[in-house]
């Protein structure tokens, strides 16, 4: 008999628990080719800003060994580019889809959370508020939990649609973060973006990456990434998705009983552009062999 | 299309630079030059990301006993440059590797009959064949070979076999002229009848030294570039190149893998 795969993300119903992140799945039409857009859970868009990004110079990206450096720096088309040439694109496919987005003030977050509040086709919104690799915004608000507190409520006044705040694991103490976006009004926490990294080339006496520092991502960070979600699951009462090092099935599986409801893969996808599909479909088929009649009864089942 | 392909030969053809030749399903054999794959070097997580290759060559072996299968191949030409590229210089006959591609916008192939100017330097080469190969049908080429040592000269026989006129500089003098590939090209062109395109793939600085040479005697020019890039279908966004009009406050970036890596050379901002 086939398991029941689907899980409830603060509102948002999906099939299955596997999303795509944030910057590794473009504006989803980048993978139709690789990807059966509705064998996955839902998918993140590129973080979106009031205007384009220009992003960093480059080299933006470096490989480590089980994992990348990645500086991007937040390039993208822009909210009024969003809706005019991306959103067409969301509408044909009957998959949940995610915009991810920041500001450089708690107005300019705000204002990013009214407009696409607007846009049906948007199912819900995932606030950044912990990107390492610009210099405004991002970092501060992700990093001080008044600050954090004060963006998402104030995107909380402006969004019906459910709100999933996606942490930083570059502070002391996720969990003081945690709380602080689940009494400000969050209705989902995702965890964990990058943590802030940086390689050196010996010969040249320089960094690799143009921007010195970026955000490192990869399995290299999985073990991380469950330990906060384990953390944060028993502090909050918010639905969870993790996300770090996701590159199979077992990783996904392994999220969902630290406590998450849905899980996010990034990196993964740039390896293969097929992986959240496959990832969906093999965790499907460990239920069968399992016996396992509904995935959500994996959510926090971990026994310690 | 992502694939499995097994590989057919892996030969060191020069200190340091290796030839690759890989089954390939019959929809690469349609591959444009200047196309590039993505190589899964192994199914571990080290080395973790693909690695691009420009395509060498594309054909289908016709094997000589009768009734045989056909055999579409791919070729690529690398160099051994970090870990990813080792182990791939180490990899056998009948191994199997993970190919996506093939990716991204080819060559022009420009106007036929007019003289077609190829500037390669060291293992920028590897994606020119092909387009000689495409080029020499219809029109004169001319190769500019360019690299440090003679040991970065490569496959000049392949592409005199075309029918293609080689030229070779090396900066130590060992093989060809002494200097920068560009001072031979610029010698051809000071002779040139009627119209041309120009074609390069190479170090930034020489591509950039071809680029100004093309502005400024208004010849067509297309570059090939390389970029850092995870994933190679326009997601991550880490190979972009700055286009013409690019300024910090009118970000104008081109992702080298989905909207290159073949771009024209006036699409692109260079260093005066």
């Amino acid at each position: 008999m086939k398991p029941d795969m689907t899980v409830n993300l603060a509102g948002i119903p999906l099939r299955n628990p596997v999303m795509t992140a944030s910057g590794t799945f473009g504006y989803g039409e980048e993978f139709a080719e690789y990807v059966d857009m509705e064998s996955i859970g839902a998918f993140v868009t590129k973080g979106l800003s009031l205007k384009p990004r220009a992003g960093n110079p480059t080299p933006r990206i470096v490989e480590t060994p089980g994992g990348m450096l990645n500086a991007i720096g937040l390039q993208n088309v822009g909210i009024d580019a969003f809706i005019a040439k991306k959103v067409p694109y969301l509408r044909s496919v009957n998959t949940p889809a995610i915009a991810n987005f920041f500001g450089s003030t708690v107005d300019e977050y705000a204002e990013m959370a009214r407009r696409l509040d607007e846009i049906p086709e948007v199912a819900g919104l995932e606030v950044n508020i912990s990107c390492p690799n610009v210099k405004q915004g991002g970092i501060v608000f992700g990093t001080d939990p008044a600050c954090a507190a004060l963006v998402v409520s104030a995107c909380r006044a402006a969004t019906k649609k459910p709100l999933i705040v996606k942490l930083s694991p570059n502070v002391t103490d996720v969990v003081v973060m945690a709380k602080a976006c689940e009494d400000a009004g969050a209705d989902a926490l995702s965890l964990i973006n990058t943590l802030t990294g940086m390689a050196i080339d010996l010969n040249r006496r320089r960094p690799v990456l143009a921007n010195i520092t970026g955000g490192f991502s990869g399995p290299a960070i999985k073990p991380i990434a469950l330990r906060m979600v384990w953390q944060v699951a028993r502090s909050v009462r918010l639905p969870l998705i993790g996300i770090g090092g996701i590159m199979n099935a077992t990783d996904a599986l392994e999220f969902m009983l630290a406590g998450a409801t849905a899980v996010q893969v990034g990196t993964a996808s740039f390896i293969n552009p097929g992986a959240a599909q496959k990832i969906a479909e093999d965790m499907e088929a460990w239920l069968i062999a399992n016996n396992i009649a509904d995935i959500k009864s994996l959510i926090g089942a971990l026994e310690t | 299309m992502q694939f499995t392909a097994m590989i057919l030969s892996n030969v060191e053809v020069s200190p340091g630079y290796w030839r690759m030749r890989m089954t390939a399903p019959p929809e690469c054999a349609a591959a444009r030059s200047g196309q590039f794959v993505m190589v899964r070097v192994n199914g571990a997580i080290d080395p973790l990301l693909r690695r691009p290759f420009g395509i060498f060559d594309v054909g289908t072996h016709i094997p000589a006993q009768s009734g045989a299968v056909p055999q579409p191949y791919l070729e690529m030409l690398y160099r051994v440059v970090g870990k990813g590229t080792a182990m791939l210089s180490t990899l056998h006959g009948s191994d199997l590797i993970d190919v996506l591609g093939p990716l991204g916008r080819g060559f022009d192939l420009g106007v036929p009959g007019e003289e077609k100017l190829i500037v390669g330097g060291g293992v920028g080469l590897a994606p020119l064949y092909l387009l000689a190969k495409e080029l020499v049908r219809e029109s004169k080429v001319r190769l500019f070979a360019g690299g440090r040592t003679r040991d970065d000269i490569l496959c000049i026989t392949e592409f005199e076999r075309l029918g293609v006129e080689c030229y070779t500089a090396t900066e130590d003098g060992s093989l060809g002229e002494c200097g920068l590939v560009t001072e031979a090209l610029l010698r051809r062109l000071d002779t040139l009848q009627g119209g041309a395109t120009i074609y390069a793939c190479g170090p930034h600085g020489m591509l950039n030294a071809v680029a100004r040479i093309a502005a400024e005697r208004q010849i067509p020019c297309q570059v090939s570039l390389e970029g850092y890039m995870a994933c190679g279908v326009g997601a991550c966004l880490g190979c972009v190149a700055p286009g013409h009009s690019h300024t910090p406050e009118t970000p104008d970036f081109r992702c080298v893998c989905t909207e290159g890596p073949v771009f024209e050379a006036g699409e692109l901002k260079w260093r005066e």
